[in-house]
């Protein structure tokens, strides 16, 4: 399965309808030590780049803006006890899972060779 | 833009894959591994912090006549040789210029450790209080490194020739580490045992690569501030500025009052009347952090804001210290911040909020 990300950084994984989304490494990076993830509510509704949840790390906060429009409908309860899962494996760490209103909107997300451009022009 | 400074060990933390932050008009580093595996070594073993952006100063002369004695809240004159004392210097209006430790290396010669961001206006503060005595700023030449943690005295031991247990806290003393003239204190801004030393440039990347070998941990200034909050200390900036006295920041203690200084009219005067701000310390008692600049809210009114702000892994809570209109301030009642994402409560608690035994 392709996995895209956003222009925030942040990535998804589309089987069928339902988009996985988890944070970039990079992303994690440039937090550090995780510390706290507050995490969306499931059955909200959220619209492509609305910022659903956010995490904190020891040195700031930090906004989670869900990818692709949709309906939250499962959320990683285990980075409520260990944030720090993130730190270890962001890419392979989901935070939560939305049934997508458009798959056109997960097109136009960036591939990992665009997103790899995208974050050395940062 | 003005170009970042850097310190004789720059080199060194870009060959440790330190990420690198402006501060104070230097470029520091703000953490190595992280931030978190930094602050454990430091509470556990030992960690190592280049502090070579702080000032230091000489001033050489008579320590009663020259007007030394009446720049900053210490007291030299009291200060024993090899001692060194936490203080203030201060505007007529008892603002805080700066905050500072005085060593007193003989009767007749003290160093004064300051602030990066304070260094020009620190030196001509002092410098408008003396009627005599040579004042130097040795800040450039000097690096300054930082050993601390429950392992720094067995690791700098290995390189120091005199035996660290005669050094109580606050004192100090001048010696040579790898075989160049060095001042080592019993100090720090941790809360750990741990010791400052003050070296030439020339010497201080052999020194930090040594202390390495030995086993301690590069931390930079991330871990470095996590770890003042924990115990409480004042950072020159947030909890302190020009128009805040010690009293208002809630450091009033440390104010010798025994002599003369300038701002101690104004001190007293506060004493006296009460102070219009007081500093408070809080906990979240949850994993939400506090942030420099949250508002404090009390009974639906502003009442101040959140100097310093952190998650704490020692004490596992969010913490921070606030400031706040004392008129409006009632201790018993609710109190909450308001951050960018929703409003905390947090809850009064006394310093430190690390407790050690």
């Amino acid at each position: 399965m392709a996995k895209k990300y956003s222009n925030e950084h942040e990535w998804a994984v589309l089987e069928g309808d339902i988009a996985t989304v988890g944070l970039s490494s990079y992303a994690v990076e440039q937090l550090g030590d995780i510390t706290f993830v507050e995490l969306p509510e499931v059955g909200a509704i959220a619209s492509k780049d609305d910022s659903i949840a956010f995490i904190e790390s020891v040195k700031a906060a930090s906004d989670i803006y869900t990818p692709v429009g949709g309906e939250v409908v499962e959320i990683n309860e285990e980075l409520e006890d260990r944030p720090e899962l993130l730190n270890e494996d962001a890419e392979g760490t989901w935070v939560f899972k939305l049934k997508i209103s458009s798959a056109d909107e997960f097109e136009t997300l960036m591939d990992e060779s665009a997103y790899k451009a995208y974050i050395e022009s940062l | 833009m003005q170009e970042l400074k850097r310190t004789a060990l720059f080199s060194k933390h870009q060959s440790l894959g330190a990420k690198n932050i402006g501060f104070c008009g230097w470029e520091m580093p703000v953490q190595y591994e992280g931030i978190l595996k930094e602050h454990e070594a430091c509470r556990n073993s030992a960690a190592l912090f280049d502090t070579s952006h702080m000032g230091e100063f000489f001033f050489e002369g008579n320590l009663l006549f020259s007007g030394i004695n009446e720049a900053t809240t210490i007291d030299v004159l009291k200060l024993p040789i090899g001692k060194c004392k936490y203080g203030f210097l201060l505007n007529e209006k008892g603002g805080v210029i700066d905050d500072l430790i005085i060593y007193k290396v003989s009767e007749e010669r003290l160093m004064f450790v300051v602030n990066a961001s304070r260094i020009e206006t620190d030196f001509k503060a002092i410098e408008k209080c003396l009627d005599n005595g040579v004042f130097t700023n040795a800040s450039e030449q000097t690096s300054k490194i930082d050993i601390q943690g429950p392992k720094s005295k067995e690791i700098l031991q290995k390189i120091a020739p005199f035996d660290l247990d005669e050094l109580s806290f606050f004192s100090f003393t001048e010696t040579t580490i790898m075989d160049t003239f060095a001042v080592v204190s019993r100090t720090g801004y941790t809360g750990e045992l741990g010791y400052e030393l003050y070296l030439d440039n020339e010497i201080a990347p052999k020194v930090w690569d040594k202390l390495i070998k030995l086993g301690a941990t590069p931390a930079g200034l991330g871990a470095r501030d996590v770890l003042r909050l924990e115990m409480g200390y004042s950072l020159y900036g947030q909890e302190l500025d020009e128009d805040t006295t010690p009293i208002e920041a809630g450091v009033g203690f440390f104010v010798q009052y025994d002599k003369h200084f300038v701002g101690k009219e104004a001190l007293l005067k506060q004493k006296e009347e009460g102070a219009k701000k007081k500093t408070i310390a809080f906990t979240t008692n949850s994993k939400r952090a506090p942030r420099h600049g949250n508002e404090i809210w009390q009974n639906d009114k502003k009442i101040g804001f959140v100097t310093s702000g952190t998650f704490s892994p020692s004490v596992k809570s969010g913490i921070g210290l606030g400031r706040v209109k004392s008129d409006l301030f009632d201790k018993d009642e609710p109190l909450e911040i308001k951050t960018g994402r929703g409003s905390i409560p947090i809850f009064l608690t006394k310093l430190p909020f690390l407790k050690k035994d």
